[in-house]
């Protein structure tokens, strides 16, 4: 249980980052924070104690295994962060070049 | 067997033109007409023989509780077409819409991969590919959002994408919850499982998905990006996301999560009621006082999402008839409206209804389409838009909502008034216009002029004949909620 409520916490300061701070690359990284919460919340489901990996092979005995699913789901969700944090770098990147400045408080041309 | 080529043509016609285009961009436009034409007809052709059975596909021939599926039925052949003819008309304003931006192959790559993402999207079977077709329309959206290198178009597309990526997260946790309470990810799947799970963690994922998806589709909390997004993006793609983006990553998926799977709970159903009516009375507000056209328009689309929403929110027969049908009618009168904004923007400069006037004699087509798609969206009879709301606002004074009823009503008459601002100072307004930059092609507007019939012909979709062929079979999958199990595990196998 309560390596489930420190995964929460973990997700609630990806949050707190995204809400609060005024800086485009820490808006970033705690939208990186917030996927590993997510990702590990995933490989915590899956986990089963005293169980071994998930692969029989020849002459082994069958025991209780942890779930292999999740797993793979883990690694696709991993990629879908990367070409997400890819996406949003480059956005930053461009948008330094054309307000010269990080702060989300002067990139503000949008309004009404 | 013509469901996995949904997404196969748009995927390979994306390849394809990121491999063969050179400097210049017409292979790039003759693939993805092709792929878009071929799309359009398999679809229609789809929908039109597909009666009332369901095709499963199962991928790689995995069984079905193991593999990715993908499903066919009535909805979901509804919302390919929706998503077929937009495109196509899409593509074709993009022609000439794009090359007077500039010659480039890439437009054309990014827009074969949102028509995948939504394809897929649209026809999966399965939660986590569900996810992952939907993070491959996102990123296209995000792409071409920026499209046009303006500074204001660098700050919605960050805008957008962190939004995005906040609720694409809050997705895949709600996932996350469903798989531990299920050990499944197939929706059948999980809908036979769902009496067993205890109600407080239906309520949970429940509050999760709304969140997520309730973002994708912009209802009202949850608006905030849409009006600087659909705004700074060009032409035929704001019309592509108002008109199909919203409704196929939000509207659909909320549909058949909450109807077919969850079997339509009743807490789910009162927040559908409400957001919806918040959205429908805010968003109308929010648009009378803009000057900016597009982003009037992108504020009428969270009104319209939320005439959608109140429609499912109702879950009588005919209040999902209602939703059903606005759903279409809002793809094409939208789309229409905010191709006659590109074609006035490209051919005076500005988006800024005060800067227009005249329209009627220089640009005679895009003034008539635009009168017709604001008297459609208006609800003024004879055109789509008055029946459906009709439809919406009858089926909740039967079930017993007249305060909801009539908070609709004001936000149609609401929705009169700002295009009659719209058509008075846009299109007959003082100032003169002595000459137009950019000459408007015969592509442009044979793309307006088709929607515009469009706008007509498919108000005969509720003459009783016709209805019972077009919009019965789709009311018919969402009202039998659960009937989706045996239709999809015992269903007609295409492999």
């Amino acid at each position: 249980m309560i390596v489930y409520l420190l995964c929460f916490a973990l997700l609630l300061v990806g949050i707190y980052g995204v809400l609060t701070k005024r800086d485009l690359i820490k808006i970033i990284l705690s939208l990186g924070i917030l996927g590993y919460a997510v990702n590990l919340l995933l490989i915590l489901f899956a986990y089963r104690n005293d169980s071994v990996y998930p692969i029989l092979a020849k002459g082994k005995a069958v025991e209780p295994m942890v779930d292999p699913l999740p797993q793979a789901l883990v690694l696709t969700s991993i990629v879908i962060e990367l070409g997400t944090t890819a996406m949003l770098v480059a956005l930053a990147i461009k948008l330094f070049e054309k307000y010269g400045t990080f702060d989300i408080t002067e990139i503000r041309r949008l309004k009404g | 067997m013509i469901l996995p080529y949904y997404i196969i043509i748009p995927l390979l016609a994306a390849f394809l033109i990121t491999l063969i285009a050179g400097k210049k961009d017409n292979w790039a436009v003759i693939l993805s007409v092709i792929s878009v034409t071929a799309m359009l007809i398999l679809s229609v052709y789809s929908f039109i023989t597909m009666n009332k059975q369901v095709v499963t596909y199962e991928m790689s021939a995995w069984p079905i509780p193991y593999g990715i599926v993908l499903v066919q039925d009535a909805l979901t052949s509804f919302v390919l077409v929706m998503v077929s003819i937009i495109s196509f008309t899409s593509l074709i304003f993009s022609v000439q819409y794009i090359r007077h931006l500039s010659m480039d192959w890439r437009y054309y790559a990014l827009f074969m991969l949102l028509v995948t993402g939504m394809n897929g999207v649209i026809a999966t079977g399965d939660l986590f590919n569900l996810f992952v077709f939907m993070e491959i329309a996102l990123f296209s959206a995000f792409a071409l959002v920026a499209y046009g290198s303006r500074a204001e178009e660098f700050e919605a597309s960050f805008k957008y994408a962190v939004m995005g990526s906040v609720s694409s997260t809050l997705i895949l946790a709600g996932i996350a919850v469903l798989y531990s309470a299920t050990s499944n990810l197939n929706m059948a799947k999980i809908a036979e499982l769902i009496p067993a799970v205890d109600s407080k963690v239906i309520f949970w994922v429940g509050a999760l998905f709304i969140a997520g998806f309730g973002l994708k589709a912009a209802a009202m909390p949850f608006h905030a990006w849409l009006p600087d997004a659909h705004s700074s993006a060009p032409a035929p793609i704001s019309s592509m996301l108002s008109g199909v983006l919203i409704k196929a990553l939000g509207i659909y998926v909320l549909i058949r999560i909450f109807y077919n799977v969850f079997n339509a709970p009743e807490i789910f159903m009162k927040i559908f009621l409400v957001l919806g009516t918040i959205s429908i009375i805010i968003g109308v507000f929010l648009a009378i006082g803009q000057w900016d056209m597009k982003r009037l328009l992108a504020y009428h689309s969270i009104s319209q999402i939320g005439y959608i929403l109140l429609g499912m929110g109702i879950a009588t027969p005919l209040g999902i008839l209602g939703a059903v049908f606005h759903l279409f009618n809002h793809a094409i009168f939208k789309s229409l409206l905010f191709y006659n904004a590109g074609s006035v923007e490209m051919a005076l400069g500005t988006r800024d209804l005060r800067k227009m006037g005249n329209l009627m004699k220089i640009l005679p087509t895009t003034s008539q389409t635009s009168l017709i798609a604001s008297l459609s969206i208006s609800g003024i009879p004879p055109f789509n838009g008055f029946f459906s709301k009709l439809i919406i606002i009858i089926a909740a004074l039967q079930a017993g909502l007249p305060w909801y009823a009539i908070f609709a009503i004001v936000g149609s008459l609401l929705t009169l008034a700002s295009f009659m601002k719209v058509q008075r100072y846009g299109f007959k307004g003082d100032t003169v216009v002595e000459a137009v930059e950019n000459k408007i092609g015969w592509r442009m507007n044979s793309a307006m002029i088709t929607l515009a019939v469009l706008c007509i012909v498919t108000s005969l979709m509720i003459v009783p004949g016709i209805k019972e062929v077009t919009l019965d079979p789709v009311v018919k999958v969402i009202t039998d909620k659960t009937e989706y199990i045996q239709l999809v595990l015992g269903g007609m196998h295409g492999n």
